[in-house]
């Protein structure tokens, strides 16, 4: 089986402080994985990552063939916009149409992706007069119509009602059986332990990954809970290091490295050892999908 | 009334020529306006419109008041300032309408203070307030030539610019466009400004592009409507507000934007939609 999506030593995060550290793994083609963690845990931000949004402070993200879908949390959005359900919908057709092809030979799918969604009669609609259920199974038929090999979805669910989610999840059942590779941020436990197969377990580094109920044992929970949050202004610099993926061009570094003797586990290395250099940048760019 | 609103037109080439300008300017400049306004930059646009003006001072110091060298001078200095001030918002996490306004007060203070070196009191009005009714075959070439670029234009970023106001995240998630039609929207921004600036002013530019797009906003509820709603309110305002001057012996430019203003008032008040009157009449809500 050939990975979709491959995290090599990934390091994420805004303005230094990591986001998401030291990841590392694999996600398989066709894949159905939940990806759950505290507040801050940085599930948005990779997922962010993963479409190029969010660059790579350190490691890298390697992308499977076939295109990316990727659903962001609503309130990206500007609903006030006055756009037509059709036309949002008709945006997922992008990488078909592009800025002037024609969108008129594929209307039969677009009213077909927004019966499916249960949407059918609000083709005319203007998304501000939608409800947030509404609005997200409109968000729906747009990712169905983009018909990408690998679909991301950032708390898909919050703020929408039971029905809603139900109709949703058997959605994306649906598209996990068409052998599409399925991710999806999410905070109902309940919810995952009965849908998803896999589960990555994330606070700001991989808890547990793999199969969901091994992971979603009490002891993670409470370990994911304590490791999240942890925005230090003064934090030093982190010395781990997994010697690959770095050129390491001077001897200050092995030095950083050499202080590591504390293992992984206590995070945090001696102030007076990292005073008076700073830890370098390795802006390894995301191998990013053509077009 | 027909008559006195014609007759002007019938009888002076100058009216004509005004006319003619204007109207040029009320095809290409509010369909601009109307995503300037969706995009919430109306208040981006009127601050770009001063950033202009020292493209155009400097113009008139090498060349007088020449209308070539005043152009050429306020396209450049509004490109400059517009793509800085976009640059800086992309690459750092100064919000956009800040950027603006640090970069479009320093401009403003810059053209007023080179106009003052060199030029009378009369020259800064004139800059600042244009002169619609001095308009010659150049300047409406050059409206012309502007408002045909603004439509091919826009014709071509349609699709991916409406993508960019709706869900920017998105359209970078699955293209690389956003980033030139940003720019390029912009750039039509700036062209336009400089094509207001010949008929209505520096200080007015912005008056044919906005008013005009958010009347349309009491008129008609999506892009379909929204855009020949705002020309037909540019192109009315045009009409008669060049007719109100003639009769009432006003200057032109503040006039057209006046009439402009008049038509967004009557908007308020009647439109159909969100207009006042119409919160008055209390319709019985429907079943669903």
């Amino acid at each position: 089986m050939s990975a979709a999506l491959a995290f090599r030593h990934l390091t994420l995060g805004y303005d230094r402080h990591p986001a998401v550290h030291h990841l590392d793994g694999t996600v398989d083609r066709g894949e159905l994985l939940a990806i759950v963690g505290p507040n801050g845990a940085g599930k948005s931000t990779l997922l962010k990552a993963i479409v190029g949004d969010v660059p790579c402070l350190e490691g890298a993200i390697g992308r499977g063939d076939g295109a990316l879908a990727y659903l962001p949390q609503a309130d990206e959005i500007d609903r006030t916009f006055p756009l037509s359900v059709l036309d949002l919908v008709a945006m997922g057709l992008w990488s078909r149409t592009g800025p002037w092809r024609s969108q008129g030979s594929r209307r039969a799918a677009l009213a077909a992706a927004i019966e499916t969604v249960g949407l059918g009669g609000f083709e005319g609609r203007l998304i501000g007069t939608l409800s947030g259920g509404q609005f997200q199974r409109a968000l729906f038929a747009r990712l169905i119509v983009q018909d990408a090999a690998v679909i991301l979805l950032d708390e898909p669910f919050r703020g929408i009602d039971a029905r809603t989610t139900d109709d949703l999840i058997r959605l994306i059942l649906r598209w996990h059986g068409e052998g599409r590779t399925v991710l999806a941020a999410l905070h109902d436990m309940a919810q995952v332990r009965a849908h998803f197969p896999r589960t990555l377990l994330l606070a700001r580094e991989a808890v547990a990954w793999g199969a969901t109920a091994a992971v979603l044992t009490p002891a993670n929970l409470s370990r994911a809970g304590r490791l999240s949050e942890a925005w230090d202004e003064t934090a030093a610099v982190c010395g781990r290091d997994d010697g690959h993926g770095h050129a390491h061009d001077d001897a200050q570094d092995t030095e950083a490295q050499g202080a590591e003797a504390q293992g992984a586990e206590a995070h945090r290395h001696d102030d007076r050892i990292h005073a008076g250099h700073g830890h370098h940048h390795h802006d390894h760019a995301p191998a990013r999908k053509a077009g | 009334m027909s008559e006195s609103l014609l007759a002007p037109f019938l009888e002076f080439g100058f009216m004509r020529r005004a006319l003619v300008g204007c109207l040029v300017l009320s095809v290409s400049a509010p369909p601009v306006g109307v995503f300037l306004m969706l995009r919430r930059m109306s208040l981006m646009s009127e601050a770009m419109s001063h950033a202009i003006l020292p493209g155009v001072a400097t113009g008139f110091i090498v060349a007088g008041l020449s209308l070539p060298a005043m152009t050429f001078g306020g396209l450049a200095a509004g490109l400059v300032v517009a793509l800085l001030a976009a640059a800086v918002t992309r690459t750092t996490m100064v919000r956009e309408d800040a950027s603006l306004a640090a970069f479009y007060l320093i401009a403003l203070a810059g053209g007023v203070l080179l106009i003052s070196l060199r030029g009378s009191q009369l020259d800064l009005l004139h800059i600042l307030f244009g002169n619609v009714l001095a308009l010659d075959d150049g300047a409406l070439v050059l409206l012309g030539g502007i408002a045909t670029v603004t439509l091919v234009v826009m014709a071509a970023i349609f699709r991916p610019l409406v993508m960019e106001c709706v869900d920017p995240l998105f359209l970078r998630t699955v293209s690389r466009a956003g980033g030139p039609v940003h720019f390029a929207f912009l750039g039509l921004v700036v062209m336009n400004l400089v094509g207001g600036f010949q008929a209505l002013g520096t200080l007015l530019a912005v008056g044919l592009m906005l008013l005009p797009a958010v009347t349309a906003r009491f008129w008609a509820s999506d892009l379909t409507g929204l855009i020949p709603a705002s020309i037909l309110a540019a192109v009315v305002a045009s009409l008669s507000g060049l007719a109100l001057a003639y009769h009432l012996d006003l200057p032109a430019g503040p006039a057209i934007v006046l009439a402009a203003g008049g038509l967004y008032v009557l908007s308020l008040l009647i439109g159909p939609r969100g207009g006042l009157a119409h919160r008055l009449i209390r319709r019985r809500h429907l079943e669903a």
